[in-house]
């Protein structure tokens, strides 16, 4: 999967037409192998503290393939310069690169044309241009909903604008099985007319819970509020159609998809972006800059000031392109069988609580749990982790960026296990017998 | 390092049973320390009776590490000059800060020698920090409310 031919598409294209399925490879889908697949991933030959690497922390940040490294590597050593602004052979090579990315993005998301693709630093910087160009129709009273389940990043930045423009940020509650409890909010009155933006995620980051988007953007559209979504834990691990979805806005990041860090996404859609105001300013973004006043450039590079992340969207665009010919379909299936078996033996482990759905159903490859010894001692995320890792095992430990939530929950900080398309069920054996162990350990057994 | 002589059996046996836990009276400074990434927090109160360190009293959550620290930490300061705690603080943050290459003092250290060996863990040396840092952070601003 090698860029040296160049991008395969037009800079700009109209993908209205264009026929469903798989695109980015006109090849049939081949059998599921996660053996094959991993030997796609170095790192996974690689061994901590003598013990071989178990990485179940994939929603923090995937591993990269070596099609992803080598996209990037070939591009720096073959085709760098900077894009839109050099007129030589290699800064029209560039911006083919770059431009042809933003087209794969958009086939690999379901836009319905590649300017509805914005590419950022991450998706926090997607959330935050939200935040900054819808706020500036914000009126004191207005409201903006979010849920208590969401990421740092998709609170902070709203927080921020209701203090900017006296906005009421008001949240969605979770069930205690950590679903939205929407039933509350339509008896509650949540969405209303008073709301102006609803942003939540596809996917929880802590407790896996995938959140009906059609059915929240339909509540959103009825009261005629603008809808966000942060679809980060979305994107890498489902097939994600952005013009069936419903939502107005999309963010979701580079790195968490097989992709290198530095290179988010918003998706927009392209009415909407056409009618927001700039975000950061700088080279790029403008149409003609005097010095009384300037024009801005029309969606995407509206939105795209100063020199974009190139090779990372390079980079990004084979990671779709990885991803689009394992399937993923493929991969969501794949997903939800190791999320079952980690979630069985979770179960069978004496003093785990699982936090969100302890079922594989409408739920992701993330599971969070708390752990208490037998003799009812709560072992601290960070002890669990530690002892993890010293039979090299990854997983994260505190409050994966959503204290709120945890809160909700009454704890303070949870361990949680993430899984990918490379995860294996043996992966998971060690990690139920490393819990075992930790407890033991903990509960002065050892 | 074997992660059995990281959490050796004096740091267990803090953790287990804090020294000198729960929040009293009288003090003349609280403090609230968190450490961002993990969400660890401790409030800490301390009580002066002229230079001494009458009373160092708390209420923390967070890893065993922290948790250890913070009780071994009460245990080294109360009833000793305000110096001497300060000047233990500066020794114990070179013991973490050191890599697990500085061989600490003992006889000024005490159970606190038991987190030399969780200076060889880049992640932890917060954890075994936050509890000297808040208790640092309590005395000067106890010496500055009665000044």
């Amino acid at each position: 999967m090698s860029v040296d031919g160049g991008p395969e598409y037009p800079a700009t294209t109209d993908l209205t037409e264009a026929p469903t399925g798989s695109l980015a490879l006109a090849e049939e889908p081949i059998a599921f192998d996660v053996d094959a697949i991993r030997a796609d991933f170095p790192i996974l030959e690689r061994t901590v503290g003598g013990w071989p690497l178990i990485y179940l922390d994939s929603a923090n940040s995937s591993q990269k393939p070596r099609v992803v490294v080598e996209a990037v590597e070939d591009h720096y050593l073959n085709h760098n310069a900077n894009v839109a602004r050099a007129m030589h052979a290699l800064g029209a090579e560039a911006t083919e690169a770059f431009e042809g990315a933003r087209a794969q993005l958009a086939q690999f998301i379901g836009a319905r044309r590649s300017e509805e693709v914005v590419f950022t630093k991450n998706a926090s910087e997607a959330l935050n241009l939200c935040a900054y160009t819808l706020g500036a129709s914000l009126r004191p009273g207005d409201e903006i909903v979010i849920s208590v389940m969401e990421h740092h990043s998709n609170i902070v930045p709203w927080q921020l604008l209701a203090q900017r423009t006296g906005a009421v940020l008001r949240w969605f509650d979770v069930t205690e099985e950590g679903r939205l409890n929407l039933d509350k909010a339509i008896a509650e009155g949540l969405v209303n007319e008073r709301t102006k933006i609803i942003s939540v995620a596809y996917v929880s980051n802590v407790l896996g819970t995938i959140n009906p988007i059609s059915k929240i953007a339909a509540l959103g559209h009825a009261v005629g509020a603008t809808v966000v979504v942060d679809a980060s834990q979305a994107v890498p691990q489902l097939a994600v159609n952005m013009a069936a979805l419903g939502a107005d806005l999309v963010a979701f990041t580079g790195h968490k998809m097989v992709g290198p860090t530095g290179i988010g996404v918003l998706w927009g859609r392209y009415e909407l972006l056409a009618a927001l105001p700039p975000f950061l300013g700088g080279g790029e973004m403008i149409e003609i800059v005097t010095m009384e006043g300037s024009s801005y450039a029309p969606p995407p590079h509206r939105f795209e000031a100063g020199t974009p992340p190139i090779a990372q969207a390079v980079g990004l665009a084979a990671a779709a392109q990885y991803l689009t010919a394992i399937g993923m379909d493929q991969i969501t299936a794949h997903e939800r069988d190791i999320t079952a078996y980690a979630l069985e033996g979770l179960r069978s482990l004496r003093g785990l609580r699982v936090l969100g759905p302890d079922q594989p159903v409408d739920r992701g490859g993330a599971v969070s749990f708390t752990l208490t010894t037998p003799d009812g001692e709560r072992v601290h995320p960070h002890d669990v982790s530690h002892l993890l890792d010293s039979r090299g095992i990854a997983v994260r430990a505190g409050h994966h960026c959503a204290r709120p939530l945890h809160e909700r929950f009454g704890v303070q900080s949870s361990t949680r296990a993430s899984f990918y398309l490379y995860t294996t069920r043996a992966e998971i054996d060690a990690l139920i017998e490393a819990l075992a162990h930790t407890s033991a350990f903990f509960g002065g057994l050892r | 390092m074997k992660v059995e002589e990281l959490y050796q059996e004096i740091i267990l046996d803090h953790y287990r049973s804090k020294h000198h836990s729960g929040l009293r009276e009288p003090y003349e400074a609280e403090v609230h320390h968190v450490n961002p990434t993990c969400g660890d927090e401790v409030s800490l109160r301390v009580h002066l009776v002229g230079d001494t360190v009458s009373d160092v009293s708390y209420e923390s959550v967070g890893c065993s590490i922290s948790q250890a620290s913070t009780s071994v930490m009460t245990d080294l300061v109360i009833g000793h000059d305000v110096a001497y705690g300060l000047g233990l603080y500066e020794e114990f943050l070179t013991m973490m800060q050191g890599k697990g290459q500085i061989e600490p003092n003992e006889e000024r250290l005490e159970d606190g020698i038991a987190f030399a060996g969780v200076a060889k863990f880049p992640a932890r040396v917060k954890c075994a920090l936050i509890g000297w840092s808040a208790f640092k952070d309590a005395v000067i601003r106890a010496q500055s409310a009665s000044s």
